[in-house]
């Protein structure tokens, strides 16, 4: 595209002062102060940390909780990308905008909105009580910050999954009927496999910001749940101890680090079956 | 006689306002190799599909065996399908391709691996089981898709214009590997194509389509040498289609001159279409009781010339192994076996359903 190797650097530039100045700097930042303590000097401590009672809790609560709202997410998202990629179109075009509408809101003032209805005298409780229900005690659980993860990134696993299965061609699954496999047999062996690439990075695109939340946490977990997120919070706004929070950090990058691994191994397995 | 295996009953078909097929009758016989043939937008592939069971019909009935299988989907017939653009499963290798169906119907791995051996020499493939089948070529997709199709013995195979995506020289090949494929497993082969010569050299019957309607049902060498309308001569082949008038039997009436002809059963003074073949045609001297005419336009196609012959304000197509001149005056002659009469559509909705 560009004729030199000097003016691709020239364009290269901005981007690579952006993420020198708001990526590396602020990474190595972060690893100094993972490794070393309060008087500078090296230290492991900030890691093995992550191992005491009350850290290990909240990560173990949100490896639980990131999983727990991702496979919701999955099981809601393939219904529906099945029926949109379905013949109907004009159906397709309101309901996708449907769910790519909540992505222009704040993610907070959703969260917010679902503070609102799950509360003790919230909308839920009073709709429950006009029915003559027994209240729903779901503010400050675990359900609920499910429920808060799985509206916040329910988008995220739909978009990508939409698009690779749109890409099967639908006489792929014709052949399959052909074949004699029944809908769920086709299903299974030809519509989960071919899918699969836009599921992985649809797990990835949930399951990473679930993991690290701590907004959905804080609004609706009531400050009594402690998510990974919240205690690294803490550790540096309420100003505990950032070599500690950065240590938490680190470990949490871990998971980061190794889920998108498993996605960039899909993605290239994927390319292949493409190229023709 | 041969024994019936499917039969279409009054079948109707229309998607909203679009009219596909209309009152289609239609019975295959067993082991038979029927071609249906038509322009796209005919109803070929409709007409397949609702056979594979992937569209209902709006009225009417497909029987197989005497059972009524209208409703049943595609996965319950004993019906397989080769599709236009070979439709692999781009995740599973050629021999996972083939065993699909199989393992689907629950057969035990012994079996299996006869029969992907059987299907994979069939093809001429053997020893692919391992490959990459977004790796082959199209021929050789092609013929994975049939031997996935064939394991299942099925009693139908129906082919979707399995030849259109390979290059010439392949589909020739094809050609006869589908004759042979058919006679060697003897299941009833239902093969849809819009390429007139692909359905002359390979079936046994052509169904001639237009526009939702079966125009002609006969072997090759019927429909060519007897067409029932215009549309099928002109469709199947080329052919020079002349207005005329029947004066009496064996007599016709075209361009104001009679030519002795050997149809019978039209009623005097009737209307006809009359076709005579471009391969047919004789040019000679021109002489006072032949048609005389002026060469327009010469083109050499190797095997033989096109020749566009102007007489009494009609061009005439005439095929011959040897040149003329343009502007060179011509007769044109022709036996009188080699005039084929046609009714005319008589009632609009006839029309319609020819579309000349």
């Amino acid at each position: 595209m560009f004729r030199t190797a000097g003016m691709r650097n020239l364009f290269m530039t901005p981007f690579c002062l952006w993420a020198g100045i708001f990526i590396f700097v602020p990474l190595f930042c972060m690893a100094w102060y993972a490794f070393t303590d309060e008087s500078g000097f090296f230290t492991l401590e900030n890691f093995t940390l992550a191992f005491d009672r009350p850290y290990f809790k909240a990560l173990m609560l949100s490896v639980a909780l990131a999983l727990a709202s991702t496979i919701i997410c999955l099981i809601l998202a393939y219904p529906l990308c099945l029926i949109l990629t379905d013949k109907a179109r004009d159906l397709s075009t309101i309901v996708s905008l449907l769910f790519i509408l909540p992505l222009w809101m704040n993610s907070l003032l959703l969260t917010m909105a679902w503070q609102t209805i799950l509360e003790k005298n919230g909308i839920l409780n009073q709709m429950l009580r006009y029915f003559s229900l027994p209240d729903a005690n779901l503010i400050n659980t675990p359900t609920a910050i499910i429920i808060g993860m799985v509206y916040n990134f329910l988008p995220y696993m739909v978009l990508p999954l939409y698009v690779s299965l749109s890409k099967i061609d639908k006489r792929i699954i014709e052949a399959a009927r052909d074949l004699g496999a029944s809908y769920m047999q086709t299903f299974w062996k030809v519509i989960l496999p071919l899918s699969l690439p836009g599921a992985v990075s649809g797990i990835t695109m949930v399951f990473i910001p679930a993991l690290t939340t701590f907004v959905i946490s804080a609004l609706l977990g009531g400050g009594k749940l402690l998510l990974i997120g919240n205690v690294i919070e803490q550790e540096f706004v309420a100003g505990y101890n950032w070599h500690w929070g950065a240590g938490l950090s680190m470990i949490l990058m871990i998971f980061i680090v190794v889920n998108m691994a498993v996605t960039a191994f899909f993605d290239t397995s994927h390319e292949e079956v493409e190229e023709k | 006689m041969k024994r019936e295996t499917i039969r279409l009953e009054n079948i109707a078909k229309s998607f909203g306002k679009l009219t596909v097929l209309d009152e289609v009758e239609l019975t295959i016989y067993e082991s038979e190799f029927i071609t249906l043939l038509g322009p796209s937008g005919c109803g070929k592939t409709t007409m397949l599909r609702i056979i594979g069971g992937f569209e209902r019909p709006d009225s009417g009935r497909v029987i197989f065996n005497g059972r009524d299988i209208t409703e049943l989907p595609p996965n319950r017939r004993p019906i397989n399908t080769v599709f236009q653009k070979y439709s692999l499963f781009s995740h599973m290798n050629v021999e996972e391709n083939i065993a699909f169906g199989l393992r689907i119907a629950g057969k035990d791995e012994g079996y299996i691996r006869s029969k992907i051996n059987y299907a994979l020499k069939l093809v001429n493939l053997e020893g692919s089981e391992k490959y990459d089948v977004t790796k082959l070529s199209g021929g050789q997709q092609q013929r994975i898709a049939i031997a996935r199709a064939i394991v299942n013995e099925p009693k139908i195979l129906l082919l979707d214009e399995p030849l259109s995506a390979l290059d010439l020289k392949l589909r020739r090949n094809m050609r006869s590997e589908l004759v042979r494929i058919n006679r060697e497993t003897g299941i009833t082969f239902v093969f849809v194509t819009h390429d007139q010569e692909e359905a002359l050299s390979m079936s046994d019957r052509i169904v001639v389509m237009n526009q939702g309607y079966i125009q002609q049902i006969g072997t090759p060498e019927q429909v060519y040498n007897e067409p029932e309308n215009a549309f099928v001569a002109d469709f199947i082949g080329d052919s020079n289609i002349i207005d005329g008038i029947m004066v009496r039997d064996k007599l016709v009436k075209i361009f104001g001159r009679e030519h002795a002809c050997e149809d019978t059963g039209f009623p005097p003074e009737c209307p006809v279409d009359v076709q005579i073949r471009p391969e047919d045609i004789t040019l000679g001297e021109p002489s006072e009781d032949s048609f005389n005419g002026i060469v327009k336009k010469v083109v050499f196609w190797g095997m033989s010339y096109d020749i566009i012959v102007e007489a009494d304000g009609f061009e005439w197509l005439v095929q011959s192994i040897h040149g003329r001149e343009v502007g060179e005056e011509v007769s044109i002659t022709f036996d009188p076996y080699n005039i084929q009469i046609m009714s005319k559509p008589q009632s609009e909705d006839e029309e319609a359903a020819q579309d000349v």
